[in-house]
């Protein structure tokens, strides 16, 4: 019996990201609508955005973003509007200012690793200098390796 | 009493594994050979423990032993056999038991064919592997014994998570888990050859095969997780840029930038600290990757609240060993002097640039992945970093990796020439610019996505071509003569071009899911049809049924393509009473050109709502991860591995010049 209440109540709960019921009727609208729902963090899920999320709190910024596109914001208002009220965390791009340095790492790496490459490269075509001649000590070794029947050798 | 064997055999194999970790290091110093060869023995002896105590975990796991608090947390009697198993490893104290296990596999692989390696590099290499068995066994042991009773055990468990209990995921940890551990070879060869001082063409050709086959299981792994999350998810997602695949991620980059550095070193004899580097960073970042994903701490701050001491110790480890080894690092590497000669335009550039842009293409995901982390840490904030981030970082590397891939593919060592070099690489160049226009023409709407991965893919598989068939000159000889060349080519050559081509696969398949995919949400009520992307879509039928361990809800759906019956697709819902958690099994309708994939929401209005999905090309991005590993497996069984270095030759029979 709790088996079927909990079944009856599984099925009555929201599911499944974008309803159909939510669908603006202006196919422009919608589909910003939609690359919105892509930008924006469903605060209450573990790692999802608007867009995948079946939470209930997903769906209330779904209908909250398509109400303010429909009032006529632009895609950054609207997105202002969302951090105001619920903090820069709701963003899945994080702004420039304030996160310089995660925006800054792939060029400024690239820049270093590039320098360091063209090092390298430039060493690489240097000619090197000749080994040092053997001493008589080592040439004599080397005749005495020389001169043992190659076997198994470690 | 199977499970008080078992914690035994963990006790005895830590017992070994300090023994392991000691006597062949003070035997390498002193030279006493017994005591550098006993590592050999203590590698099987540790295998052969934690293969037993693994095997009496399952054991526990397939009878449901719910006096295990393991196995009450995680099982339930009513699952099915293979996710008893896979339950095994589906939890935080049986997936340590398996990366254990494969560590200790690893090593016995290493005592058992390792004969031809100088005996003081063996016992080092085994002596380092037993000292990340040390730290993760105490780990094991002290914070998260498999083996733990339960004073009074209940009749029933508590089940393991739905979405666990599936084909897919039941391989995909222990993949995953081969890939990261098979690192740990790469890391102890490098500790070995630090403290040696010495790093010649030889260590790099022991080192290859294992970082090879450390990179096929990643990419497998990988690879089955990504599928699992395609079809099991709900809307067909195949990578989300979460912090725990990242984890997976982030070694599997630094593997490929190893494998190609440490060519390098072995044809000739430079690279050698850079790619030293890279053996101590693929096992850090496989540690950092363990760290995210058992301790929490990205996706949730106060999951890792919740238990510190597993976090705080395996931050220990993360501090022991990638600290004591970047301290090796630093005040050896100067010893490992290159004196290779090569021009500004060679194979060695173009590796030394397909280097720099994986592993800055590794740093970018790695401080995307932690930039959550340290902005609160720094300054307190709630920072996210999503894919938005991760796709505008990312890609460009990926985008000039394949741009410079077939031409650094086939330039020579030393000295090369782009006069001579470029022109067999024409056709592939013209295949790919045609391609990428043809795509721009035809696609409706949409921007720069899909003409741009489809001519990059083109360009990569068509210079894999273009490389075999120079090798075979196709064009120059007759034949017999390129059926000869073929044949004689090393295996390496084969794998190196199918492993390319896999990649160049994947780029087009990408390119074709993110710019291609269509999307349709609507309320279906049974008997109705719709028209989607030229398929009729009819609701059949919804019915409730009984799984071994579920209740589910399941539509019927009839596909048609003009008027012919294509296909009966029945997507579920599904719910696990034991746990209270619905999961979704979509309905798919696989093809070569694309997918059509069905999932079914909640009931609305009499009906219920049903979204479809056109995914275009889905399949080849499975295939080309496949054919990525089937690349790497090929060129594993190159006949310089299954030889020594060092083996014995023939005696001085004349040999042919080359």
């Amino acid at each position: 019996m709790r088996v079927l209440l909990v079944l009856l109540a599984f099925l009555a709960a929201p599911a499944w990201a974008v309803q159909p019921d939510e669908v603006l009727d202006d196919p422009v609208l919608e589909s910003r609508a939609r690359a919105l729902g892509q930008e924006l963090r469903c605060l209450v899920c573990r790692n999802e955005s608007i867009d995948e999320s079946s939470a209930g709190f997903a769906r209330d910024l779904r209908l909250l973003v398509r109400e303010r596109l429909v009032a006529g914001d632009s895609d950054a208002e609207v997105l202002d509007f969302l951090v105001a009220r619920y903090g820069e965390y709701v963003l899945l791009r994080p702004p420039l200012r304030g996160n310089l340095t995660l925006w800054l790492t792939a060029p400024a790496l690239l820049l270093l690793g590039a320098g360091g490459a063209v090092l390298f490269i430039r060493r690489g075509r240097k000619t090197p200098v000749a080994p040092a001649p053997l001493t008589a000590d080592e040439r004599a070794r080397l005749a005495a390796l020389l001169e043992q029947p190659s076997g198994r050798d470690t | 009493m199977v499970a008080e064997l078992g914690h035994l055999a963990v006790i005895l194999a830590l017992v070994v594994a300090v023994l392991q970790t000691v006597v062949p290091v003070v035997g390498a110093r002193r030279g006493w050979a017994e005591w550098m060869a006993f590592a050999g023995p203590a590698a099987v002896a540790q295998a052969v423990l934690l293969t037993a105590a693994f095997g009496a975990l399952v054991w526990a796991f397939v009878t449901s032993d719910f006096s295990l608090s393991v196995v009450t947390a995680n099982s339930h009697s009513a699952k099915p056999l293979i996710y008893k198993i896979s339950g095994t490893w589906g939890n935080h104290e049986g997936s340590l038991l398996l990366w254990v296990l494969i560590l200790a596999l690893f090593g016995a692989a290493v005592a058992l064919r390792g004969q031809e390696l100088p005996a003081r590099l063996r016992a080092l290499v085994l002596a380092v592997q037993a000292s990340i068995a040390v730290a993760f066994l105490l780990f094991l042991l002290l914070t998260s014994n498999p083996f733990d009773r339960l004073a009074f055990p209940p009749f029933d468990g508590r089940d393991l998570n739905p979405l666990l209990q599936d084909p897919g995921l039941a391989f995909h940890p222990p993949f995953l888990y081969l890939g990261y551990v098979g690192l740990s070879m790469a890391f102890s060869f490098a500790i070995a050859a630090l403290i040696e001082g010495r790093v010649d063409p030889a260590w790099a050709r022991w080192v290859r095969p294992w970082t090879l086959a450390a990179w096929v299981f990643l990419t497998i792994g990988i690879g089955l997780g990504s599928w699992w999350a395609y079809y099991e998810l709900g809307w067909g997602g195949w990578w989300f840029w979460d912090p725990v695949e990242n984890a997976s991620f982030m070694p599997w980059l630094i593997s490929v930038a190893l494998l190609h550095s440490a060519i390098v070193v072995e044809k000739r004899n430079t690279l050698k600290s850079w790619t030293i580097l890279l053996a101590i960073l693929g096992f850090s970042f496989s540690l950092l990757g363990t760290f995210i994903v058992r301790s929490g701490v990205i996706t949730s701050v106060h999951a890792f609240a919740n238990d510190p001491t597993r976090g705080v110790f395996i931050l220990m480890i993360l501090g022991v060993f990638v600290g004591g080894a970047l301290t090796l690092y630093a005040a050896r590497a100067h010893a490992l002097r290159s004196d290779a000669v090569f021009s500004t335009v060679s194979r060695e550039s173009a590796l030394v640039m397909n280097n720099l842009l994986l592993a800055v293409a590794t740093l970018v995901v790695l401080v995307g992945t932690l930039w959550p982390l340290i902005a609160e840490l720094a300054t307190g904030r709630k920072v996210s970093v999503g894919p938005p981030f991760f796709n505008i970082s990312f890609t460009p590397f990926m985008v000039a990796l394949a741009m410079i891939l077939p031409l650094g593919a086939m330039l020579p060592w030393k000295r090369a020439r782009l006069d001579r070099s470029l022109p067999p690489l024409t056709g592939a160049l013209a295949l790919s610019v045609a391609m990428g226009a043809l795509v721009w023409a035809v696609q409706t709407g949409g921007g720069m996505v899909a003409p741009i991965g489809a001519a990059l893919g083109t360009w990569v598989i068509g210079g894999a071509l273009a490389d075999l068939g120079q090798r075979a000159k196709l064009g120059k000889a007759g034949a017999a003569e390129i059926r000869r060349r073929l044949a004689n080519l090393p295996r390496a050559e084969w794998g190196k071009a199918v492993a390319h081509a896999g990649l160049g696969i994947l780029f087009i398949a990408i390119a074709a899911i993110e710019a291609g995919q269509r999307e349709d949400i609507r309320i279906l009520r049974p008997g109705e049809t719709f028209a989607f992307q030229g398929y009729d879509i009819t609701l059949q039928d919804v019915r409730v049924l009984r799984g071994p361990n579920y209740k589910a809800e399941r539509a019927v759906l009839t596909v048609a393509q003009a008027g012919r019956p294509l296909a009966v697709l029945e997507p579920e819902k599904r719910f696990y009473p034991v746990q209270g958690m619905p999961t979704t099994e979509a309905g798919i309708d696989r093809g070569w050109t694309r997918d059509l994939y069905l999932v079914i929401g909640d009931r609305q209005d009499g009906g219920v709502v049903v979204r479809s999905f056109i995914k275009p090309m889905a399949n080849w991005l499975w295939i080309g991860a496949i054919v990525m590993s089937l690349g790497g497996a090929i060129s594993l069984t190159d006949r310089r591995y299954r030889l020594g270095a060092a083996a014995p030759r023939p005696r001085a029979a004349p040999v042919a010049a080359e």
